[in-house]
């Protein structure tokens, strides 16, 4: 599998994409903290940004990669190579090199900036990991719909409707039902539904660590309770992580029954 | 080398081989015939383990293939389209799979035979299709293994290639290496076959030398006796 994660990754690597993408963070990163001139600040925007680009940028260079490899892919089935260690070494590719622009393009200008010599680190530190956890789980739940469509035009339609369900239309959903059911106690409700959704998932933890949560009224206090404590910490991390294995596991069941 | 027993595979609605029992000898070539669709590259898959039968089972030197993937050490497979990463360089495409099955020198006698050398700094994008047929026989032939199963061979190679392709194949099997090709030149087929395997709807109809299949279908050539066996069966 180490074999099939370095010549992924060294041949995204070369890809003009992978540059593409980390020079859009550079660009980001620079541009924010220019306008912002505030470490905290400069934070908090590129918060917004992370959660609804990081996914997007997943599923699509996830769906592409899986796509333009197919011959590649074809190649090393014919090796001596379990196909388990062929899939999950492509995607450990993708989204390892996805996250390491993610890494380098905001991390440098920030470290430039001195942020190590400031109280937002912690925050900032957050905002990577999240955004490392949502690359890595949106990449697998691309090859997942990738690996289950034949048809390309199919698959990125289907990845992109995830990434909209996700990012947008589920949040609308989860807001008419909370506004349907007002009379009734719907903390509970609402911590569950936050947790079922990664990208609302990330947006509430880094909010709340932001200490901005004063904004978010009774169910923020309700939510700071709960996520704001080293349990909420544990467990949101805990969900984030099982976003990753479930669709990773799909990956290996799907890919040993496929024909190619 | 190769026992296959009641080989079922459906792609959807599509019942592509329903029942194939074929048993392929120790040392030799044979070629696998029949006409578009039959069949032929799902059952060189289903060897290779890309194609997951419905039912069968296949072994591979006395191997069951099923849950395996170390046999493939055993086989040197040319696919049939050679699509390659196209922002590889030939060079770095070959030392990439020594990297993953093992290292060879046989690449470097190969290349010679093949006049590849201007090339190996190139891109595979950039190739034209006989010299990415070329990169692919070197990357199938530089491992010396028993099995060589080769998917249309000829494709796109100008005729020194090819004399030189035949060449190959026979100093292959003077090592006593099994070759299994599919192939629609027939005079190919014909020149370089110990015995032929010809599947027609999902099952194998014949099995046997040339000059049985001409016997069988009472035709003085080889050509003309494929011809007869597809009009007969209206395929």
């Amino acid at each position: 599998m180490l074999k099939i994660l370095k010549y992924s990754f060294y041949d995204l690597m070369r890809s003009r994409w992978s540059y593409v993408y980390f020079a859009f963070y550079l660009l980001l990163g620079v541009v924010l903290l220019f306008l912002n001139n505030d470490l905290s600040k400069a934070v908090i925007t590129l918060m917004n940004v992370i959660i609804v680009l990081v996914p997007l940028i997943g599923t699509i260079f996830g769906v592409m990669y899986y796509y333009n490899s197919k011959e590649f892919t074809e190649l090393l089935l014919a090796q001596p190579l379990k196909r388990s260690s062929i899939f999950l070494g492509q995607y450990l590719g993708v989204a390892l090199s996805l996250s390491m622009s993610l890494i380098l393009g905001l991390g440098i200008p920030f470290v430039f900036y001195g942020l190590f010599e400031s109280s937002a680190i912690w925050d900032f530190s957050l905002l990577l990991i999240t955004g490392t956890f949502l690359t890595l789980i949106f990449t697998a739940l691309a090859f997942n719909i990738a690996l289950s469509n034949e048809n390309k035009i199919k698959g990125f339609g289907y990845a992109i409707l995830l990434w909209l369900f996700l990012a947008v239309i589920y949040d609308g959903l989860f807001l008419m039902t909370l506004i349907m059911f007002e009379d009734y106690p719907l903390d509970k409700l609402s911590l569950v539904g936050t947790m079922l959704n990664p990208i609302d998932l990330s947006r509430t933890l880094i909010l709340l660590k932001l200490d901005i949560s004063a904004l978010l009224g009774y169910t923020g206090a309700v939510f700071k309770e709960f996520f704001g404590t080293n349990f909420g910490l544990i467990v949101s991390f805990t969900m984030l992580t099982v976003w990753v294995i479930l669709p990773v596991l799909r990956i290996v069941f799907k890919s040993k029954r496929k024909d190619f | 080398m190769v026992s296959i027993k009641n080989l079922h595979k459906k792609f959807g609605k599509n019942q592509v081989l329903k029942g194939v029992d074929l048993y392929i000898n120790d040392g030799g070539i044979f070629a696998v015939l029949g006409p578009n669709g039959s069949g032929k590259t799902t059952l060189i898959k289903s060897i290779l383990g890309m194609v997951i039968p419905n039912k069968g089972i296949i072994e591979v030197l006395g191997n069951n293939i099923k849950k395996n993937s170390d046999y493939r050490h055993k086989i040197d497979y040319l696919p049939q389209i050679a699509n390659f990463p196209s922002n590889l360089k030939v060079k770095e495409l070959i030392k990439m799979i020594k990297d993953l099955r093992k290292d060879t020198d046989e690449d470097e006698r190969l290349i010679k035979l093949f006049k590849l050398e201007p090339f190996l700094d190139k891109k595979l994008g950039n190739l034209s299709g006989g010299t990415k047929q070329k990169v692919n026989l070197v990357l199938t032939f530089m491992f010396d293994s028993p099995l060589i199963i080769l998917d249309e061979p000829t494709t796109g190679l100008d005729p020194i290639s090819l004399i030189r392709l035949k060449d190959l194949i026979q100093t292959e099997k003077g090592k006593g290496k099994t070759i299994l090709i599919t192939s629609h030149i027939m005079s190919f087929v014909e020149e370089v076959s110990d015995e032929i395997v010809f599947i027609l709807e999902g099952k194998i109809y014949f099995k046997g030398t040339i000059q049985d299949l001409k016997t069988k279908t009472k035709q003085p050539d080889f050509e003309h006796a494929i011809a007869s066996i597809l009009t007969e069966n209206h395929a």
